[in-house]
Parts: structure tokens; C-alpha cells; sequence
């Protein structure tokens, strides 16, 4: 069983369970989004100073901070518990375009190392790159009212427009990036 | 203790984007490029879920735990806001490969630079917030 759980697991056992993640958050009353935590965050930090839209109870949202902790200590979990005995399956194309990226091995660790590791944050391209995409994030995230848990899972579960359009829109804006932009990056 | 369920939700969460790699920019990269079924198997197989459980949830065959009813909160009919914002955010995803559950989660994989990833997530929350009277919605 524990052997079985090690292996990669397929998108038809990782869908379901994210399903039944935001069944059991609709069930204790709450819904399944991240990227508000980083509004509490600003709050928390004071932010209601500068902006009414940091001016909420976030106390009312400390039970999605708990659960990012849970998702923080279930990332280690899976890493040092639950360690993939192989490496990632990923198609030969896209091995040989990360390859030319300046990674030398993709898929033996989950985030390469070369990219995403101390040294390449310690230089200014890796360092722009990772506090640029980040900045994105935030922003986009909440000028569309919601992130891929917020949109694409829950609003798209409800057959909401305004999460079809956000969607297309993180759509437009990944393929953008990942076809004519990411190479100027590395 | 009320919120400890939470936390085990949260567990779960992170487990699951973990080993089935949905924290990884290389699936994230193999999606927009099209190469791979696994993102949109994980994607599409949620949201169907979700749909029949939204549609079980409304028939009213099922309330929160405390006996209330679960509601869900519809989003303001709004065009330029989802569109923009959207592709900012996904701009940034493609990026980094890292959408706000994955930077999270990847700290506890031992990722460390997501620390100072989510740090440029907030400002960039923080900013949206100064210049939200200002950007057309």
C-alpha cells in the first residue's frame, strides 16, 4: 500500500481527491480558495492602513491560514515520506526545450534545482524572474477575484461566467508566457 | 481546536498536489504546451466532480456539518477584471509554475525560495489593493 502510494499519482486519483477537498471545505461551511490568504496576509501586516480593501475581520479567515499550514506540512510529507521511487514522466519534447533552459536532468526532482534553487535566486535573473512571477500572481489574482482553486475548480464547479472568463484569461496569459516570453527569462 | 480540521484537510491538499506533481513549473510548462494530458486530467476531473456535487449540494440533499445551508456566493458580472487580471495571473503562472496553493505547498517540500515567492505574492496583492480604485473592473 505504502509502496503504492509512493508512485507518481495519476490525474484521475489527484483530481478526485482536490473534489473532495472542496467538498469538505463546503461542508464545514467555508469555500476552497487560496489566494485570499495573501489579502489576509496584507491585513494581518497592517495593510488596512493604506487601503479599505485590507479593512476586513481576517480573523474570520484564520481557519484558510490553518489550512495552508496543513498543505505546507503536507508538501513535506509527501517529499520526505512519500518519496517518488522514479523520476517524472514528462513528454520527450518538453525534456529536451527545459534541457535547453540549462537544466540538466528535468524531471529528477519536482522544481529543478538550477532554476528554482539558492543560486539561481542569488543571481539577478533568477531573482527578477522569481519575484516578477510571483508579483504576477498576486496581483492577477486578485484583480480577477480568484486563483486556479478560486476559478477554475470552484467557480467552474458552479458554472459561474466570471470564473470561465478568468480562466481563458489564465490561459491567454500561460500561453503567452510559455511560448514567445519564457525564453528571455533564463 | 476547531480549526485542526482544517489542517488535515490542508494535509491532504498538500499530499495530493505533491504526488500528482500539480507543484511542479515542468507540468505547469508541459500543460501550456500541450504535451501532456495529466494537467487537464486533474483539472477537468475536479471540475466535473464538482459540478455533480454543486448540483447535489442545490438540490438541497446536503447542508454544512452545523445543519446550515451551504451557499455559494456568486461572482460580480463584471467583464474587464477577469480577463486582465486573469491574464496577469497567468502570465505569472507559467512563470514560476506556481499558482497560490503550489507556493505554499512547495515550501513544505523544502523549496525554500517560494518563502520570498509568496512575500512578492502579497506586495503584489498589496499594490492591486492600492491601485484597485484606479484600474477598470
Amino acid at each position: 500500500m505504502l509502496d503504492l502510494l509512493k508512485e507518481p499519482w495519476p490525474w484521475y486519483v489527484g483530481g478526485p481527491i482536490i473534489a473532495l477537498v472542496m467538498f469538505l471545505l463546503l461542508y464545514f461551511g467555508k469555500n476552497f480558495g487560496l489566494s485570499s490568504n495573501l489579502r489576509t496576509l496584507c491585513s494581518i501586516g497592517g495593510a488596512g492602513k493604506f487601503s479599505d480593501f485590507f479593512r476586513f475581520n481576517w480573523k474570520g479567515e484564520v481557519w484558510n491560514i490553518v489550512f495552508v499550514l496543513g498543505a505546507i506540512s503536507g508538501g513535506f510529507i509527501a517529499t520526505y515520506y512519500l518519496t517518488s521511487p522514479e523520476p517524472m514522466q514528462l513528454h520527450q519534447d518538453v525534456i529536451a526545450e527545459i534541457k535547453g533552459f540549462g537544466v540538466a536532468v528535468p524531471g529528477d526532482e519536482l522544481v529543478p534545482d538550477e532554476l528554482f534553487g539558492w543560486e539561481a535566486f542569488l543571481t539577478w535573473k533568477g531573482f527578477f524572474r522569481l519575484m516578477l512571477g510571483g508579483f504576477l500572481v498576486g496581483f492577477g489574482a486578485r484583480y480577477a477575484g480568484g486563483c486556479t482553486s478560486g476559478h477554475a475548480i470552484s467557480g467552474l464547479s458552479n458554472l459561474q461566467i466570471p470564473s470561465l472568463i478568468a480562466v481563458i484569461g489564465f490561459f491567454i496569459g500561460g500561453l503567452l508566457m510559455t511560448w514567445f516570453l519564457l525564453p528571455y527569462f533564463f | 481546536m476547531k480549526f485542526i480540521k482544517f489542517f488535515f484537510v490542508g494535509i491532504i491538499f498538500g499530499i495530493v498536489m505533491t504526488k500528482s506533481e500539480v507543484i511542479s513549473w515542468l507540468r505547469i510548462y508541459e500543460m501550456f504546451k500541450f504535451k501532456s494530458f495529466h494537467m487537464y486530467g486533474i483539472i477537468g476531473s475536479a471540475v466535473v466532480l464538482g459540478i455533480i456535487q454543486v448540483l447535489i449540494i442545490k438540490k438541497g440533499r446536503v447542508k454544512t456539518m452545523y445543519g446550515t445551508e451551504i451557499i455559494f456566493t456568486p461572482k460580480a458580472k463584471q467583464w474587464t477584471r477577469y480577463i486582465l487580471g486573469g491574464i496577469i495571473f497567468g502570465l505569472g503562472w507559467a512563470l514560476i509554475g506556481a499558482c497560490p496553493g503550489p507556493m505554499f505547498t512547495l515550501i513544505g517540500t523544502g523549496a525554500w525560495v517560494f518563502l520570498f515567492v509568496i512575500v512578492s505574492a502579497t506586495i503584489g496583492t498589496f499594490v492591486y489593493g492600492l491601485l484597485r480604485n484606479k484600474l477598470p473592473h
